[in-house]
Order: C-alpha cells, then sequence, then structure tokens
C-alpha cells in the first residue's frame, strides 16, 4: 500500500559515470518488496520521478539512478540534508515464493539495484541466488562487490569487455544454465528480451515505461500482455514469463 | 462555521470538489488510501461502447507546469463498467457518482448514456465531445456546434437524469459550443479538457508521445481554463463545472468566482493521490481567510 512522506537526503553520491547513489531517511513501513520503487517530487519538474529501491533498512532507504534527462540531472544536485517528498510502497514487486533454491538474478545497467534488494531477501529466506549483471563499459559498472559481499556467485559482462566477459548477460547464461532454478530480471528492454529467449526455466521481468503517476490512476504505462491489460506501474513492473507479449 | 457545500442540477454535493475523468479510475482503488466519500463527487474513466485498450505507448510526455497524455480512453467498455467496477465502487462510495461517456458516433453515445442512466450509482451523465487523442470522434463532435447541439439532443431524448456536456479549449469560441449544447437541452456545461500539445525529444529528435499529440493540463492550463468559465458562465444559464490546473483550495475558490458550481481536479491527482482530500480539507480555512460564509454564494461572484 503506498504512502507519501517527507525523507531526508542522508547521501547522494556518484559511484559511476552518471550513475549515483541516494540514501533517504523517513518511513519505510510501505517498502515491502524487492522490486517495488519509490516516486520522488523534485522542485520545477510536474511528474514525480520513478526509481526502483535498491536497499531499504529500519529507517531509510537506498536507491541507484542514471542522470538521463533534466529530472535525474536536477537529483544529483540534491543536498545531504534536503527533504524530498516521497510516495513509498509503489510497484507488485517479485515474488519470491516461486524462486526454488538457486535463483538467477540478471541485471542491465539501473537494473542491477532493485536485484540487490532480491538477492539480499533471497538470502534471508535461505536461498542461494547467482547473479550476472551486465553494463556498457567498466567506468558503468556497481555495486559488484556489494553482490559478492553477501556472499552471491556474480558474474559481470561488459558491453566493450573493459571488465569482466566481454558480451551481454546472455552470453553469461550460456556458462551457467545447468545451474539455476528460476529468474529474475530487470534491465533495458532488448535485454529482458534476449534473457526470454535464452532461459529455459519460468522467470519475472521488471519493465519499465514512461509514467504519468506511478499509482495506477492516469493509465499512461498501461500494456498488453496474455492475461489482459496491465499498468506496467500498480499491476507490475513484474510480470511472469508466461503472460509477456513483446 | 463555513458551508462548503453546492447543488448541482437538483443533486446536494457536500463540497464542489470532484476529481475529473481519467484521474480517478472508477474510485474504488482510491477508497483504500483516503475514505473517498468525502468527495463532492467523482466523475469516472471515460466510457465508451466497447472495451478500449487506447493509444500505443509512450502515452506520457512531462512539461513545465503539466503534463500530455495520450491515453486515447483506455476502458473496459459500458457492460464491463455497469457489470465489473460499478458494483466495486458501490461497496466504498455512497453518493451518486458522475458517469463520463464517451463515443465514435451518434449512436454510440446514445447506446451509452441510456445504458448508464438506468444505474441508480449514478447522478449525473457527463458527455466527454472534447477527447483529443482519438480519431473521428470525441473532439470531434466537441469542435462543431452543429454536431455538439445533435449528440446532445439525441441523448436528452433517452436519459432521465441531468446531462453535461465536456468542451474542448480547443476552438476559436468556446461560448458558441457551450450554447449550441444548452439549447439542445444539456443541464450544465463541464470545461475544458486538455488543450492539444506537444513536445519533442532532442534525443530522438522525434515526438515524445507516440500519437505525436496529446492533451497538455495541469496548473499551466489553469489561467486558460478560468477565462473559459468565465465567458461560458455568461454565455449560459446552466450550471457549470469548471476545471483545467486546479491544485489548490485557492483555485477551487477563484474557479467559482468565475462561475463554476463545481470544480473537478485532474492532473494534480496524479502526481498527489491525496490531492483532492487536502483540497477539501483546507477549503474551510480558505473560505474564512477570504470571508466566505457559502460557496454557493461565490458561484459568477467576479462578475
Amino acid at each position: 500500500m503506498l504512502k507519501q512522506g517527507l525523507f531526508t537526503v542522508l547521501e547522494n553520491k556518484k559511484i559511476a559515470d552518471n550513475i549515483f547513489k541516494m540514501t533517504l531517511g523517513g518511513d519505510v513501513s510501505a517498502i515491502t518488496v524487492p522490486g517495488g520503487f519509490v516516486n520522488i517530487k523534485l522542485d520545477g519538474f510536474f511528474l514525480r520521478r520513478p526509481i526502483s529501491v535498491c536497499s531499504v533498512f529500519s529507517d531509510g532507504f537506498t536507491i541507484i539512478y542514471k542522470a538521463v534527462g533534466g529530472g535525474t540531472e536536477a537529483m544529483t544536485k540534491s543536498e545531504v540534508g534536503q527533504v524530498l517528498d516521497v510516495l513509498t510502497g509503489l510497484g507488485n514487486g517479485f515474488d519470491t515464493s516461486k524462486s526454488g533454491v538457486s535463483p538467477l538474478l540478471i541485471g542491465g545497467g539501473v537494473g542491477v539495484p532493485p536485484m540487490y534488494f532480491l538477492a539480499e531477501r533471497l538470502i534471508s529466506e535461505g536461498k542461494k541466488p547467482i547473479a550476472v549483471l551486465g553494463f556498457n563499459t567498466k567506468s558503468e559498472a556497481f555495486y559488484i562487490d556489494e553482490f559478492k559481499k553477501l556472499g552471491v556467485e556474480t558474474f559481470v559482462t561488459t558491453a566493450d569487455g573493459s571488465l569482466g566477459l566481454k558480451g551481454f548477460v546472455t552470453d553469461a547464461l550460456k556458462n551457467i544454465e545447468k545451474t539455476y532454478t528460476y529468474f529474475y530480471t530487470c534491465g533495458p528492454k532488448p535485454m529482458l528480451k534476449a534473457v526470454y529467449d535464452s532461459t529455459y526455466t519460468s522467470g519475472q521481468f521488471s519493465f519499465e515505461e514512461r509514467m504519468g503517476c506511478g499509482f495506477g490512476a492516469c493509465m499512461g504505462c498501461t500494456c498488453k500482455t496474455k492475461y489482459g491489460n496491465k499498468r506496467i506501474c500498480k499491476d507490475g513492473p513484474v510480470l511472469i514469463k508466461e503472460e509477456i507479449i513483446w | 462555521m463555513v458551508d462548503a457545500s453546492v447543488s448541482l442540477c437538483g443533486l446536494t454535493l457536500d463540497n464542489p470538489v470532484i476529481p475529473a475523468s481519467g484521474v480517478f479510475g472508477f474510485g474504488y482503488e482510491f477508497s483504500e488510501l483516503y475514505d473517498i466519500n468525502i468527495l463532492g463527487s467523482f466523475s469516472f474513466k471515460g466510457t465508451t461502447r466497447e472495451p478500449r485498450f487506447g493509444n500505443p505507448a509512450p502515452r506520457i510526455a512531462e512539461c513545465t507546469g503539466g503534463m500530455i497524455n495520450s491515453v486515447g480512453l483506455q476502458n473496459p467498455g459500458i457492460e464491463a463498467v455497469i457489470n465489473d467496477e460499478l458494483p466495486k465502487l458501490k461497496k466504498c462510495f455512497k453518493k451518486p457518482v458522475i458517469a463520463n461517456i464517451s463515443g465514435f458516433s451518434i449512436e454510440d453515445y446514445v447506446y451509452c448514456c441510456e445504458k448508464i442512466d438506468r444505474e441508480d450509482q449514478v447522478g449525473i451523465i457527463e458527455v466527454n465531445i472534447s477527447c483529443p487523442n482519438v480519431h473521428n470522434g470525441g473532439m470531434s463532435f466537441g469542435t462543431s456546434a452543429k454536431a455538439a447541439a445533435e449528440v446532445i439532443s439525441a441523448i436528452k431524448k433517452v436519459v432521465t437524469k441531468p446531462v453535461f456536456a465536456k468542451l474542448t479549449p480547443n476552438v476559436t469560441d468556446i461560448t458558441e459550443i457551450a450554447r449550441a449544447c444548452e439549447s439542445a437541452g444539456a443541464d450544465g456545461i463541464s470545461l475544458i479538457n486538455t488543450l492539444l500539445g506537444m513536445r519533442i525529444d532532442l534525443k530522438t529528435k522525434k515526438p515524445v508521445i507516440h500519437n505525436k499529440m496529446g492533451g497538455f493540463s495541469g496548473p499551466a492550463v489553469f489561467p486558460v481554463a478560468l477565462r473559459m468559465v468565465y465567458q461560458v458562465y455568461e454565455a449560459v444559464k446552466v450550471p457549470i463545472m469548471g476545471m483545467g490546473g486546479v491544485m489548490t483550495s485557492n483555485d477551487v475558490l477563484e474557479m467559482m468566482l468565475a462561475g463554476a458550481s463545481a470544480v473537478q481536479v485532474g492532473a494534480a491527482n496524479l502526481i498527489d493521490p491525496f490531492a483532492c482530500k487536502k483540497i477539501i480539507e483546507g477549503l474551510p480555512a480558505a473560505m474564512e481567510k477570504y470571508g466566505i460564509k457559502s460557496l454557493k454564494e461565490l458561484i459568477g461572484g467576479a462578475h
């Protein structure tokens, strides 16, 4: 259930090229599911900015975002101590009950952060996730050590080969395809489609779309699925493999 | 004690605040956030004869002071609205609702209005002749006085409940359309729908919205909406539901001074799901601040 709250910026720093990590302090009681997102109001911008949650602690949470446009560029200038109006608890999130013992987590670029939250949750449930993290290049890579610190076996790919395996996440899948029980993925749409075509188990996909409200009111982000029309913001962003229409 | 109640075609509303069509679905999802019975009423998602997916994505673009949408009347169709949506709404909303109806032909409008008129939950039928996001329908009726009058007149023959015509601002003279609707029997006028607008993505150098253009709404359009409400108030005798960029309790007061008997809130709900609750709760203080004892007495006060 969504909540509106005021959050204090505790940290907002660059962790890779165009990639920033922000920690916000406040009431996190609505942030319950990995794969969910928050929607942040920024001065001077009418619509909020929807960003996936990377991790949550007792009185705050962390997001990792890419400066891609006016809004997220303005966000990079938010200073420690600034107070932001944030809607929390948005999106359906990943269902960890389907994971089996060793699910595969496949994240690409800013699709990596929700995979971190998911990895934490799966581990707390006694499961052994395996991560495949894909980036364009070494200077844009982040959070690899954090995944390893959780004890997650982590494979890295970069499109230019500057770090880890040269290629895409699907190239890494070829090496480990016998070991996973299920998969979860988040990243750019072409990556999601490639994952769809390269995986043999069922899985869950987190999608991105231009949103108006982020909580199901405007119908701005509706997509067609085999199970009917779904709003990416409220009925998603996570869809299961069997329902997706590309 | 201030009196925020207003009356609209025989219905008494506890207050004039009404979520506009397209920002509040069929209401029940918002009842999880707050008791929606505090609303004056609300206008449900624009409904057509057949189910509609709407336009391809992207359907949303941001602008300074607002947003553009080209949702394109996504809705489950009149049968599903009556059989599924209204029963769900009945469990959490005890007041008469405003039924927003759209169509692509006079027959469509008549078919849907006749059906929805029989529903006890419906207090007012709001006929959308102003959607900028669908072709061969919607706005094409609202940009011609003759076509607008024909639709309203045909609907009035088959319904018993009050009919409001929802008008587009994308016309040369909105008072001409308003007068035509009134002459055709409209019991009230809703205005304004969104202004046709667009954005271009500098990276792709193409329109942001898949349909190229869409409806512009948000606080940036408030002065335009206010001006049109003011003009239409002088042109017709029937009551007006004013809307367009309303964000605050003060905006509600301004709209009523311009001539609105009730005020719809649209885009504000999309950036703050509690917008209408806050506006309603802020009304008594705003009224006291400006020495207003009764909202009914405020209507058209600026003329």
